[in-house]
């Protein structure tokens, strides 16, 4: 392991720990926080009930929907918006201002538009992840070195050819940094949305064991919904990694 | 084209010279926008390539010396005048057999150093056995050998610009245009990679056009030296050097090699003053 992965490892270790001694010596009262151990045990039990498994699909379906169409219409909204001077031109003054807005204010809207159930969740996450989208895609085709493109029209490809063989791979990079975000963002947008009012999903669970003191089950459900996203996190890293290694970045 | 016979004829009378590319009366003048005028970029122009020929042009800083190489490639379309390339008339779009190098590193670097070389050759319609050959060829006269799988990122930048000479030199083009293509390497590197160009020029027979502002590389390299003057750019003049067809750097060891620069130099002396004017009135 490198120096840096033995810092990284031995400062999270060490958090862990003396959140752990912490708890158990009770220094740290168990009305507050429960022990990493408490968590994990309770965890365990939690996933073995049957109930669990539906609200866990529910909000995975939801995050699913929403980062697909975010991510599918954030590249195809960014690469209309960077082919369209004009268009870009009217909308960027949104675009910038748009992270501004706090989203989540809008959600009792969506609700009274959409009703209670996925469809608002997956709305509000939607139009929280799809944005970052549409930056990144357009900041990779802006980037798209202008001598790539004369050597484009040098091999005198068709326009569908340099945008695919040209474009796209010179635009990649910055285009898959937006899918990250746009994958964080999903996620924010579901959960939260659960958490503030929902029938189901891993964020109404965590609201409800909330509203019911009962920490253990509280803390083990946020250190699950920690896991996915790490889980799902490393996956999209280790592709782009895999990618960006050729390039020697 | 690659495979053929280098050709022997290193003496050519007068007569013989066949036209290659022709430009005529070729201007380009870009239009008003914000903050300037009309910009009279190039020309008028008039000039023929002969085929087969090594032929450099120089001039100072700003001259259009980049313009009228992509007037010439069909990157740009002129402003007036007309552009021929093999009696075909090229008009904004890049005619079946020219290549084209530029100074910026053009390898694209999601793609090995093999794909990169092979880049034109699916477009081309080239089937999979001629395509293979015609890399391997390619790859092994620019020396990349031992690097056909590596990465542009793992190179050096004269390895890059060889890739881009590479990846031109395998849809066999019979005119090659040069941007300044040794603009970012060290000197030595360019002396090398200027042999190199001697060497492909010979062995291919075809006609390279470059564009330099070097006037030692251009006096070694080419058989003709077109002089341009500043903004709007035209041909002060068109210096034949005589060397030999086989030749290499050592060139300059020759006692009238000099002279030659001499001369460019003292054409471009004062073109180059006022080209420097220029840009500080535009400041």
């Amino acid at each position: 392991m490198s120096k840096a992965g033995w810092i990284r490892t031995l400062l999270l270790v060490g958090a862990v720990g003396a959140l752990e001694l912490a708890c158990r010596t009770g220094a740290i009262a168990p009305t507050m926080v429960t022990a990493p151990s408490k968590m994990v045990t309770t965890l365990v039990e939690t996933l073995r009930s049957d109930e669990i498994g539906m609200h866990l699909r529910h909000t995975l379906s939801a995050v699913a929907i929403a980062m697909s169409i975010a991510i599918v219409g954030g590249f195809v909204i960014g690469f209309i918006l960077n082919w369209v001077p004009f268009l870009r031109r009217a909308f960027s003054p949104f675009l910038a201002a748009y992270y501004a807005i706090p989203h989540f204010a809008f959600y009792p809207l969506l609700i009274v538009i959409f009703g209670l159930g996925p469809v608002p969740l997956i709305v509000l996450a939607t139009l929280f992840a799809m944005v970052a989208m549409i930056l990144a895609t357009m900041a990779g085709l802006d980037r798209v070195p202008r001598v790539l493109l004369k050597t484009a029209r040098i091999h005198r490809l068709s326009l569908i050819e340099e945008i695919w063989r040209v474009r796209l791979p010179a635009a990649a990079p910055h285009i898959l940094s937006g899918l990250k975000l746009a994958v964080a963002y999903s996620f924010i947008g579901v959960i939260a949305g659960e958490f503030i009012l929902s029938t189901s999903g891993i964020g109404h669970e965590i609201a409800f064991a909330y509203d019911n003191f009962d920490n253990p089950r509280m803390y083990a459900l946020i250190l699950f919904v920690l896991g996915i996203v790490t889980l799902f996190n490393m996956a999209v890293f280790a592709w782009e990694r895999r990618m960006l290694r050729r390039r020697g970045a | 084209m690659i495979a053929e016979a280098p050709r022997l004829a290193s003496v050519e009378s007068e007569a013989a010279h066949k036209v290659h590319a022709r430009l005529e009366g070729v201007t380009r003048v870009y239009p008003p926008r914000a903050g300037h005028g009309e910009v009279h970029a190039l020309g008028p122009i008039s000039f023929d390539l002969r085929a087969g020929e090594f032929f450099s042009v120089v001039g100072p800083s700003g001259c259009g010396k980049s313009t009228l190489l992509d007037v010439l490639a069909g990157l740009a379309v002129p402003s007036a005048g007309t552009v021929e390339f093999e009696g075909k008339p090229v008009r904004g779009e890049v005619p079946d057999g020219v290549g084209v190098v530029f100074q910026e590193d053009a390898s694209f670097p999601w793609l090995t150093v093999e794909d990169n070389v092979a880049f034109g050759l699916r477009r081309a319609g080239v089937d999979a056995a001629e395509s293979k050959r015609r890399v391997d060829f390619a790859i092994g006269f620019m020396g990349l050998r031992d690097f056909s799988r590596a990465y542009p990122s793992q190179l050096s930048g004269g390895m890059r610009q060889r890739v881009c000479i590479a990846r031109t030199l395998v849809l066999q083009p019979r005119l090659i245009l040069l941007d300044e293509p040794f603009g970012a390497l060290d000197q030595q590197t360019r002396l090398l990679m200027g042999d190199e160009l001697l060497r492909l020029w010979r062995e291919t027979s075809a006609t390279v056009l470059l564009i330099t502002h070097a006037l030692d590389e251009a006096n070694l390299l080419s058989d003709r030296i077109g002089v341009m003057s500043a903004r709007p750019g035209r041909f002060l003049d068109i210096v034949e050097t005589g060397w030999p067809r086989d030749r290499d750097s050592r060139l300059a060891e020759r006692a009238d090699f000099g002279a030659v620069t001499s001369r460019l130099w003292s054409y471009l002396r004062g073109e180059s003053l006022r080209a420097l004017g220029q840009g500080m009135a535009a400041r």
